[in-house]
């Protein structure tokens, strides 16, 4: 044996095994470790499925009753057969682990506060914010709630337990990509995992609020501007239940606090806490046609719900055939059930209702210890919730958040001296009563509507919804059609909420629910339709409750238009209008700006844009130039009208909301903000149009260098991997559209899934969303429909019977049994 | 004679080894296996790089073919900043061969000098 020169070489081999096994920082990023990672028969080449792949299995379970048969076709679209309920929720727990487990444990991780686990210190700021928020808290109470509920546990327990069956079943080779790529390893599901999603969800659609800009913007403004600028009512609102329907007797009566003008509105302290929020646009389309209406003579209900679009989706579909019902349509990789779609006898979806169900108060502790605080004059014990954040790479972070109880409701004081979301510059403290914080359980619902077979069962199923509160839309095979917009809504005063409220005085506090009766809904109503698209769901001048403002007007309005004019409609028909391009707000306000142009003052470069936009027929297609002109101008003509009143406001203020500007302009073109007040004339409209124009024509320019005038290449619609990693997304998608078109396809949020379901009597159903089923990148199914989607072409969707099993469709069989 | 089987050796021992142990059992692998059949230093460690080169790099190139190349096009782009499947491939095999060229070389240097 040569010592030396063995030493040398065992030295050399070992730290090349050393230093191919632990991953490195490169170039700022973690780098996998190259020789796991690298390892064909370890790394992300076994990810790498074969373009062929079959799926078959035969797979024992000592958890399930009976057998479960699951037939995945050429969209791997799994068809699960049952003999026994729960055992088809195991067997939808196991494929949503199969196809999408990263995605769901990173959106609970994200839920729950512990994405620095994953990603390391950048996201502690959000981990301290989503536990502040009280995510976990609610997420509890809600998992409380549903387990008193046998038949929801019972659901949820084999959904967790299909779950775990795959987890346990993985390898350090079948282990999904993202976690080779980052470096970790999966954890057990549970029911507090499906909580802490469904609270995500919740979160993403209601907890919108501008509450801390408002409560600045009214600090800062005097009342009469407060009011013009922030609109409680919009002119050209068609709302979700049409005016002049009566509404039921009010039972609940909300009183304002008596020293509310000189304490709430007229108070000019500001607040400076600014919160992560999700997408304004979170919003959606739907509606449902009656026979009447409709070629068929049967009802069609269309969905598209708007959400931020991600790979993999947020949506997952299925089929799933019980000896009780027999359901289609998308579900969350997170919860049983399916969401969005129909079973045999109706098909149901859903809008966001978006009001505003998070309020602030601010609290005022005895000392920095915040072990008690004041509240009608006396001093009351906080609790505290400790949390340990880990962290990846760093050491954990403690974090301790007083509780207060105002009233019945014990809320979490989010904002303080240690934590202001990250750009507070206030010593203040400020809870947050946030209607999610209530118990609930949003799976009944699901569970009732899958098995709904009439009206009565539809609206059962929805009165159990709370928050995220929607508007729900049904139609039947027997014809009828309805719209609900259902949640449990705080009974306000008027203005109550739209400002942090002070949270020393329980007359401040919510005084009351709506009650469930009291929701306005609508049932095969004489227009032979029912829509909504987030506007206002009532005629304020009518509705005795209040609803606060920020409700997008425009595409109701063009839903309702169509929808009104059609009469024979067929399933193609709706496909077009879920994806019709039309910028309602562009068409009512072009002639205004088009006639206010001072085109004299234009030269031949803006004269050329100007003839872009004169020529646009207010359509966002892909390929029309005319809605980047249109933007570009609409920009710089707020900033106009606007900017000079806003020159000394504190940075975390509001601005007016887009309707605002039309609706005022349309109404009085000597609008007071026109002028800029920060110059000796008068400014006019024409001036401001002008100005804003030839100021867009500069950027339109180098727009146009960039090759980017067309519509959808300036907007670029993308839909990120959920890890922002560029090579797993797919950018630039040549899709139309844009926030006030009916196909709201933006940046990157949009149609997350559209659906069309004519009930006839052999379903013709259509769907549709920005993904694929699998989310593995290394599947072919990864982003199969996304061209399709973007295309605004549908899938037709199958509601397979046991007899079509040696249907040519049906790619793969898995089997499940004891 | 020697070097065709410890060659066709070593490749056998490393896929069998990596059923059932870390990407590492390469290493174990090629050490045994130069161990075990004597060859000079260099031409073992030419032998195990060799083995694992064409190992780790028809594996590669078979899983990534049955695939179209979907991942190896992304994961390229990812970790080379570059769309090149193949080169993704090469940085696979020479990876696995230097790992086991040098498990072969101490393998080797195990055995009394001739």
């Amino acid at each position: 044996m040569r010592i030396v020169p063995f030493l040398v070489s065992a030295a050399v081999t070992t730290g090349l095994v050393y230093a191919l096994n632990v991953s490195w920082k490169i170039g700022g990023k973690d780098a996998p470790p190259f020789g796991t990672f690298l390892s064909p028969q370890h790394g992300f080449w076994q990810n790498a499925e074969p373009a062929n792949e079959n799926f078959s299995a035969d797979l024992k379970f000592p958890q399930l009753a009976g057998k479960v048969d699951v037939y995945l076709d050429d969209r791997l679209v799994p068809h699960i057969f049952a003999e026994q309920e729960n055992d088809a929720y195991f067997v939808q727990g196991y494929l949503h682990a199969k196809f999408r487990l990263w995605q769901m444990e990173l959106q609970t991780f994200a839920a729950g506060g512990r994405a620095s686990e994953v990603v390391g210190p950048k996201a502690l700021d959000h981990d301290r914010e989503f536990r502040r928020l009280g995510m976990v808290y609610a997420a509890e109470i809600a998992l409380k709630e549903m387990e008193k509920d046998p038949v929801i546990k019972a659901e949820c327990d084999a959904y967790t337990n299909g779950v775990n069956a795959y987890i346990e079943s993985l390898t350090e080779s079948t282990l999904p990509l993202e976690y080779k790529l980052i470096g970790y390893k999966p954890e057990k599901w549970n029911n507090l995992k499906t909580c802490l999603f469904l609270k995500y969800m919740s979160y993403d659609l209601a907890a919108r609020d501008d509450d801390f800009e408002m409560t600045n913007a009214k600090s800062y403004f005097n009342v009469d501007d407060f009011a013009k600028l922030f609109p409680l009512i919009q002119d050209s609102l068609d709302p979700i239940i049409p005016k002049g329907t009566l509404f039921e007797k009010q039972k609940v009566f909300p009183v304002a606090p008596v020293n509310v003008d000189s304490i709430y509105f007229k108070n000019k302290d500001l607040s400076f806490a600014e919160t992560t929020k999700p997408d304004r646009d979170n919003g959606s389309n739907n509606w449902a046609v009656s026979g009447s209406k409709t070629q068929s003579g049967a009802p069609i209900l269309c969905n598209d719900p708007h959400l931020g679009l991600n790979l993999p989706s947020l949506w997952y579909e299925v089929q799933i055939s019980t000896p009780t019902f027999n359901a289609y349509g998308v579900s969350f990789p997170g919860a049983p059930g399916v969401i969005i779609g129909y079973n045999d006898s109706c098909a149901f979806g859903f809008t966001n209702g978006g009001r505003d169900v998070r309020d602030y108060y601010e609290i005022k502790f005895k000392d920095d210890s915040r072990q008690e605080y004041s509240f009608n004059g006396q001093w009351m014990k906080s609790k505290f919730r400790v949390d340990t954040i880990k962290i990846k790479g760093g050491k954990d972070f403690i974090d301790s958040v007083a509780y207060v109880q105002l009233g019945n409701d014990w809320c979490p004081v989010m904002f303080d001296k240690s934590f202001s979301g990250g750009r507070s510059t206030s010593n203040k403290n400020y809870a947050v009563r946030w209607k999610a914080h209530d118990a609930s359980n949003e799976l009944k619902i699901f569970n009732m509507l899958n098995h709904a077979k009439n009206y009565s069962d539809y609206s059962a199923a929805v009165t159990n919804l709370h928050t995220p509160g929607q508007n729900c839309v049904f139609a039947c095979k027997n014809g009828d059609v309805a719209i609900r917009t259902q949640g449990e809504w705080p009974a306000k005063w008027n203005g109550q909420g739209d400002f942090v409220m002070p949270g020393n005085d329980s007359s401040y506090l919510w005084q009351g629910m709506i009650p469930q009766d009291e929701v306005p809904y609508q049932y095969n109503p004489e227009r032979g339709f029912v829509s909504s698209a987030n506007q206002k769901p009532v005629d304020d001048h009518t509705y005795p409750y209040y609803l606060g403002r920020d409700y997008p007007p425009y595409r109701g309005i063009a839903i309702n238009r169509r929808l009104n004019s059609m009469t024979n409609i067929t399933p193609a028909d709706m496909m077009a209008l879920q994806t019709d391009n039309l910028d309602i707000a562009a068409e009512t306000i072009k002639p205004l700006i088009v006639a206010n142009m001072k085109e004299g003052e234009l030269n031949a470069a803006e004269k050329k844009y100007f003839d872009i936009l004169k020529n646009w027929d207010s359509r966002n297609e892909a390929g029309s130039k005319g809605p980047t002109v249109f933007e570009q101008f609409w920009n710089y003509f707020e900033k106009a009208v606007y900017d000079d009143e806003y020159a000394n406001a504190p940075k975390v203020v509001l601005r007016p909301f887009f309707s605002t500007l039309p609706e005022a302009i349309l109404k009085d073109s000597a609008y007071k903000f026109l002028d800029n007040i920060s110059t000796p004339q008068l400014e006019t409209l024409a001036d401001d149009i002008t100005a804003a124009f030839k100021k867009a024509v500069v950027d339109l320019q180098k727009i146009e260098a960039d090759g980017k005038l067309d519509w959808e290449k300036h907007k670029a619609t993308r839909i990120n991997h959920l890890g922002k990693l560029a090579p797993f997304s797919r950018m630039n998608l040549p899709i139309g559209g844009g926030d006030r078109s009916i196909n709201a396809a933006k940046a990157d949020h949009g149609p997350s899934w559209r659906m069309v379901i004519s009930l006839t009597a052999k379903t013709e159903a259509y769907g549709v969303y920005p993904g694929g089923q699998s989310g593995n990148p290394g599947s072919k199914y990864y982003d199969s429909f996304v061209d399709q989607w973007a295309a605004g072409k549908y899938y037709s969707l199958w509601m397979m019977t046991k007899a079509e099993a040696s249907d040519k469709r049906v790619k793969s069989k898995m089997t499940f049994s004891k | 004679m020697k070097f065709i089987a410890s060659l066709i050796l070593t490749a056998l021992l490393s896929f069998a080894a990596c059923l059932f142990l870390p990407w590492w059992s390469i290493a174990l692998a090629a050490f045994l296996v130069a161990a075990l059949i004597p060859q000079k230093p260099g031409k073992a460690f030419i032998t195990g790089f060799i083995a694992l080169f064409l190992l780790w790099g028809i594996l590669s190139f078979w899983i990534s073919n049955a695939n179209e190349n979907i991942l190896a096009h992304k994961v390229s782009l990812l970790m080379l900043n570059m769309d090149n499947p193949y080169l993704l491939m090469l940085a696979t095999a020479i990876i696995g061969a230097l790992v086991a060229g040098f498990a072969a070389l101490t393998g080797s240097f195990l055995r009394k000098s001739k």
